[in-house]
């Protein structure tokens, strides 16, 4: 028993696809000025998001690819197209998007779970967004959620110029000037001043094309004293050629008002997942990130929080499953800027088959962070001796006035804790993914139930013999 | 006398160290209460886990039966299935596995059908007022920060949740205090009571035996069985020890 190997999982459930046909327009492979320019035209950008998307390019040229994580020399951006588009527009009505499409989200229970649990959904498909809606009585309390396009060029084009890709700027990193270059898609939420939102919203970005990228922008305003919760899911079927996910996400969080960023992301094993997500926290205010990576081949992670108003706060919860062929880089950074500000960071990683996990954090208190609290938390758990988990934890404080704690746990699944499930009747198998789903609850259990369930439901996947 | 439900011929049972059970003969029939006594290190927990089928003892030699059916070489899901049991001495910690969802899975595994979400928890509630357990146990992490005493009432949960044919406790009063034992001791007695099951009981000493009418006593030392008598010679062991046990392995 001790010596048994998993293999790797069936995930079929979420490879399934369809090929793109004539209904698709496919930008050819690589990354030019004309390419962008081309993006830019098909979008109908505003003359000023023209100019970034090419500002961003040249910084995109002069920047060096990291060399500090995981290996990413399979990834040519020579062999991917940038931008793939059904040619249906966005609908506000699932009966409207096109049937491929359409199944392809029925599948992954995105109508379904609308109709039960959330107050607002968009669905990606490749670079565009296929439909957008909000349900009528939250559109009525002022909340704003559309595509970010739309949002460009409507009544939100000045929020728009004053907030998009500030907190990330193509400077930030090479692969935030790539998505400066080549964005497409993705959502804008504003929530007005002291409105709560008591559902979820949600996005789901789905990357059917193969040898494609997907650069999904993600702005959320809440405004003082509102509250929101916001839901991202994301997979993709497999392809035997690389996949690129170099999305952004930049979150504003006012003075008193309080944001739940929920993430499952399950890209296929051939994705580079290159993602930067960041969010900047006012006076009060609360940012509570919950993070469930599963999939890709390589992913870099480390959603970032700027705790910039006194008091403000952070918690971020997350999980990492690194299985056969997997790399996964992850982690968080916390930035205590104003007084008396406190993070706690609590992740688990689970690796097997190979896997390698690595979790990197950083936490950072300013001179100005006087009264600051910090705690870390990050286990480990190694399902067999193959796979390996490091731990990279960094802290820099620059103020005496400050609390910070660290602690890291690494370990195995128990022989004895598997026999003593297994002679209550419990398969062997199933006993593991008890055992696993159990160290990951930390996650599951601040998920919606039916994401919940979806989490434990890959981590049975990923537990299960071929 | 009814059928037997477990019979253990010939057993011998190794670690990589050595053998550690020699030539065990043992059967056990439905509606009866055995107990294994011996002395610290006889081989007594060793016995219980080879039954269970704990992959770290590799059976030498012999073959467990359970109610006909060679088990020998079936692994512990699959026993548990046909109805065996074992609360263990030291129960494992699952970080973030509930007690309650833990015992609905398992259930749902050992039946092979999901139960009735409100039958469950009507059951759950009234076996663990049984137990005296307070109903929050129910949503906390399995065996989690639990006391000595709550560890076992845990393990005598699952028993009468399971109900099995045939449980094997394993040191189930040791480390309890006198009210602890009683109240483990009257969740066996309603285990028999209910299910008219069976009963192999390991203990080195009779405290967890007083409320229990005890059918026939074995006696192992040094991994094999040197004694065998009804109820009273639990009370003979009490009063003299294994003394005497000991000495006849010694001369072997």
């Amino acid at each position: 028993m001790a010596n048994q190997k998993v293999d790797d999982i069936d995930r079929s459930f979420y490879d399934f696809r369809y090929e793109e046909n004539e209904d698709f327009y496919r930008m050819r492979s690589g990354l030019t000025e004309e390419i962008v320019r081309e993006i830019s035209e098909a979008k109908h950008d505003p003359k000023w998001m023209l100019d970034f998307r090419l500002k961003s390019l040249e910084i995109y040229n002069r920047l060096e690819i990291p060399n500090w994580g995981a290996p990413i020399d399979g990834l040519n951006m020579d062999n991917i197209s940038t931008y793939v588009r059904n040619k249906a527009d966005m609908k506000r009505s699932w009966d409207e998007v096109p049937d491929d499409i359409k199944n392809t989200f029925e599948r992954l229970g995105i109508p379904q779970a609308e109709r039960e649990s959330l107050a607002g959904v968009g669905a990606q498909y490749d670079s565009e967004l296929v439909y957008h809606n909000l349900q009528q009585e939250v559109a009525d309390q002022g909340v704003v959620y559309t595509d970010l396009e739309s949002a460009l060029t409507g009544e939100f084009e000045q929020m728009c110029k004053d907030y998009f890709m500030k907190l990330v700027p193509p400077t930030d990193h090479k692969f935030a000037a790539l998505h400066g270059a080549v964005w497409s898609g993705g959502s804008f939420v504003y929530v007005p001043k002291g409105v709560k939102v008591e559902v979820p919203l949600q996005s789901y970005f789905r990357l059917n094309a193969r040898g494609a990228g997907q650069f999904e922008h993600t702005l959320i305003i809440v405004d003082e004293g509102a509250d929101l919760h916001f839901i991202e899911g994301c997979s993709a079927p497999k392809y035997d050629e690389s996949n690129l996910h170099a999305g952004c996400v930049e979150l504003y969080v006012k003075r008193g008002a309080r944001l739940r960023y929920s993430t499952i992301e399950n890209w296929s094993k051939n994705m580079y997942n290159l993602n930067t997500k960041r969010a900047l926290v006012e006076e009060d205010a609360v940012m509570e990130w919950v993070s469930g990576s599963f999939g890709s081949h390589v992913s870099y992670l480390y959603p970032t929080t700027i705790l910039r108003g006194r008091n403000s706060h952070c918690e971020f919860t997350g999980v990492t499953f690194a299985g056969a062929g997997q790399n996964l880089d992850t982690g968080a950074r916390m930035i205590h800027m104003g007084k008396n500000t406190s993070s706690f960071i609590n992740t688990k990683s689970i690796c097997k088959s190979g896997g390698i996990s690595t979790y990197r954090s950083s936490v950072e208190i300013k001179k100005t962070a006087r009264g600051a609290k910090a705690a870390v938390s990050c286990g480990s758990l190694m399902l067999d001796s193959q796979s390996r988990s490091d731990t990279i934890p960094a802290v820099v404080v620059e103020t005496n006035e400050a609390d910070v704690g660290h602690e890291a746990t690494i370990g195995r699944i128990s022989d004895d804790a598997v026999f003593y499930l297994m002679s209550r009747g419990v398969s062997e198998e199933e006993a593991r993914a008890m055992i696993v789903s159990g160290f990951a609850s930390d996650v599951s259990k601040e998920l919606p139930l039916e994401y919940a369930a979806e989490m434990n439901n890959l981590i049975k996947l990923e537990m299960e013999n071929g | 006398m009814s059928e037997p439900l477990l019979q253990v011929k010939n057993l011998s049972a190794a670690i990589e160290e050595g053998e550690i059970l020699h030539h065990i003969d043992l059967t056990v029939s439905a509606g009866e209460t055995h107990v294994l006594m011996g002395p610290n290190g006889a081989g007594k927990s060793t016995l219980g886990h080879t039954l269970m089928g704990n992959p770290v003892y590799k059976v030498t030699d012999g073959r467990i039966l359970f109610d006909g059916e060679d088990i020998t070489d079936l692994s512990p899901d699959k026993r548990a299935r046909l109805g065996l049991f074992m609360t263990f001495q030291n129960p494992l910690e699952v970080p973030g596995l509930s007690v309650e969802a833990f015992l609905r899975n398992a259930i749902r595994q050992k039946t092979g059908k999901p139960i009735r979400i409100f039958t469950f928890k009507k059951q759950l509630a009234a076996t663990m007022a049984l137990l005296q357990m307070d109903e929050s146990y129910a949503e906390r992490d399995l065996n989690v920060g639990f006391s000595g005493g709550e560890k076992k009432k845990a393990e005598i949960l699952q028993l009468l949740m399971l109900s099995p044919r045939l449980a094997i406790l394993d040191e189930t009063d040791s480390g309890l205090d006198v009210d602890a034992v009683r109240t483990v001791s009257m969740g066996v007695q309603e285990y028999m009571k209910r299910e008219g099951g069976a009963l192999l009981i390991i203990t080195h000493s009779t405290r967890i035996l007083e409320s229990l009418k005890v059918d026939k006593t074995h006696v192992l030392v040094k991994g094999k069985i040197v004694a065998e008598g009804d109820g009273s010679l639990v009370d003979e062991i009490n009063e003299k020890g294994f003394e005497k046990y000991i000495e006849m392995r010694g001369i072997e």
